[in-house]
């Protein structure tokens, strides 16, 4: 079976600013990165869907210690879009050292970044990258 | 269903070692086979976990190598396990499956890792590599940083505010280091008190480093039987009572990341084939690789209501003469995590608790026992429950 949206069409989008996911067209659950079979009933009778970006922070860490070829200290987010779907991507425009608690319920707009792929994934990635709505 | 058995079980210390991954193995491995009063000739399969061996080694198919170390018999099947930190445990599981469908009467199965020869930089990259490739590593998300983010969503989940959790949290770590202490194969035998965690460098807000599980060095092995079989060879096999494992995808998959799905089912399948409930489990081996982690664990095994697990090592219910004493050989945290070995080393531990052989870290009376092991970030948990 065809993939809807491939990872490489995902990632295109991604880099065109375009955040394509699918809805599936039995539950009208929302999936983001697009996956092939709906997570929330199993069918795989999806459409793609243009998601609008914002979302609220549901949890975040800030990385202190780095895998090798990573620049610590930065943020990791993990986001709920308005459309349902939960990502995981960075934080811009907030301090490492003035990420707190408050983090936690605060109204985000996605962009995204490109990130330097290494010797083991190859590859260079754009990446969720999230920004408080006020900023 | 034919019943199984646990015969000889066997742990090398852990911590740094300037030994292979396949020597390491081999002297875990000799070990439960002599224990088990049977040679490496009568052993029919090989159930082997690794999960780094390329990047520590530069060697992958190492069964076949680990096999032959042990002079197994060419006609014996030698497999490797790959589930992150739940390798040795879904390898034994295997292993007890196929002895329970009548296919082998006598195996051999465990793990070896040699993390520490990485270095923390690789280490930690290797380590993240069990996080989605496409969608949560290029994030930069570590494996710490993955239990981090569960803390914090616990944190705003429950109510339970800092620096309150981050005081209770540090009592999971210093019970474990304390019965760490106890423990002659631990890779940490020091006790700790709560501003040793709490003065500690941050690895992943809010997780210090002694909060973390260390990089370790280590092998285990056990021997599985059918059950008449292991009755004719050792005085007291141990008997598999129950067995569950349960898969989820990544993070963003999950959402609710204070509620380990894999774990809550594999679980409900271990309770269900033993007949038994939380209330009946004397004692227990799981994954604390993160403190955090263990509040999430004892939770999810049904011993403390959800959002409710946080303060159990604070109140003393989860050491020696509490309501269930959880990691006597110290856990993940003081003991070490080779994450190819560390399952193998919790049924060890089991064992050899159900055959009172523990010294002073004995869980007086205990009968029951269970070993929860978590792989990547939750996508993977196996629960074994065992019986004396």
């Amino acid at each position: 079976m065809a993939y809807p949206i491939t990872y490489d069409e995902y990632q295109k989008n991604l880099e065109k600013g375009r955040f394509v996911g699918l809805k599936c067209k039995k539950c009208q659950t929302v999936s983001f990165p697009p996956t092939a079979v709906c997570r929330a009933c199993g069918a795989t009778a999806l459409e793609p869907v243009t998601l609008g970006g914002g979302g609220t922070v549901k949890t975040f860490t800030v990385i202190r210690v780095a895998p090798e070829g990573r620049k610590p200290p930065y943020i990791v987010v993990m986001v709920e879009l308005d459309e349902g779907p939960f990502v995981l991507g960075n934080l811009d425009g907030i301090q490492p050292d003035q990420a707190t608690m408050d983090l936690i319920g605060k109204r985000v707009h996605m962009d995204r970044h490109l990130v330097k792929g290494d010797v083991y994934s190859g590859e260079d990635t754009y990446v969720p990258l999230f920004r408080p709505e006020s900023s | 269903m034919r019943e199984v058995a646990v015969l000889g079980v066997a742990m090398t210390k852990f911590g740094v070692s300037e030994k292979t991954n396949l020597e390491m193995f081999a002297e875990a491995g000799l070990e439960a086979i002599t224990k088990s009063n049977v040679e490496p000739k009568d052993i029919q399969a090989l159930f082997f976990g690794n999960c780094l061996g390329g990047f520590e080694e530069g060697q992958l198919h190492m069964a076949p190598f680990a096999h032959s170390e042990l002079g197994l018999p060419t006609s014996a099947p030698a497999v490797r396990f790959e589930c992150a930190c739940a390798t040795a445990t879904v390898a034994i599981r295997q292993a007890a499956l196929l002895v329970a469908g009548g296919i082998y009467d006598l195996v051999l199965a465990g793990g070896t890792e040699r993390a520490t020869i990485m270095g923390t930089p690789l280490a930690t990259r290797t380590f993240a590599m069990a996080s989605h490739a496409q969608h949560e590593s290029t994030a930069g998300i570590t494996f710490p940083g993955v239990f981090a983010m569960a803390a914090h969503m616990y944190t705003a989940k429950y109510g339970v505010e800092f620096p309150e959790l981050k005081k209770h949290t540090a009592e999971v770590a210093v019970k474990n280091h304390r019965h760490g202490a106890l423990n002659p194969k631990a890779h940490f035998r020091k006790k700790i008190d709560v501003d040793t965690v709490l003065n500690s460098m941050m690895v992943a807000d809010p997780l210090q480093l002694f909060d973390c599980c260390p990089f370790s060095d280590g092998a285990a092995a056990v021997v599985i039987a059918e059950v008449n079989r292991a009755k004719d060879l050792v005085d007291k096999p141990i008997y598999i009572a129950g067995m569950g494992q349960a898969a989820c995808g990544g993070l963003y998959l999950q959402r609710d990341i204070t509620r380990v799905r894999a774990r809550e089912e594999a679980a409900r399948q271990a309770y269900h084939q033993a007949g038994l409930t939380p209330s009946d489990i004397d004692v227990v081996e799981l994954h604390d690789c993160f403190t955090i982690a263990e509040i999430l664990a004892i939770e999810g095994l049904g011993f403390y209501e959800f959002g409710k697990g946080y303060d159990a090592a604070t109140k003393g219910e989860t050491t020696f003469g509490g309501k269930v004493v959880i990691n006597p050989s110290g856990g993940l945290k003081a003991k070490g995590h080779p994450i190819g070995a560390t399952g193998a080393a919790q049924v060890t531990e089991i064992v050899q608790q159900l055959r009172g052989e523990c010294d002073e870290r004995q869980v007086e009376g205990a009968t029951v026992g269970l070993v929860d092991t978590l792989g990547g970030d939750l996508g993977t948990v196996c629960n074994i429950i065992l019986r004396s």
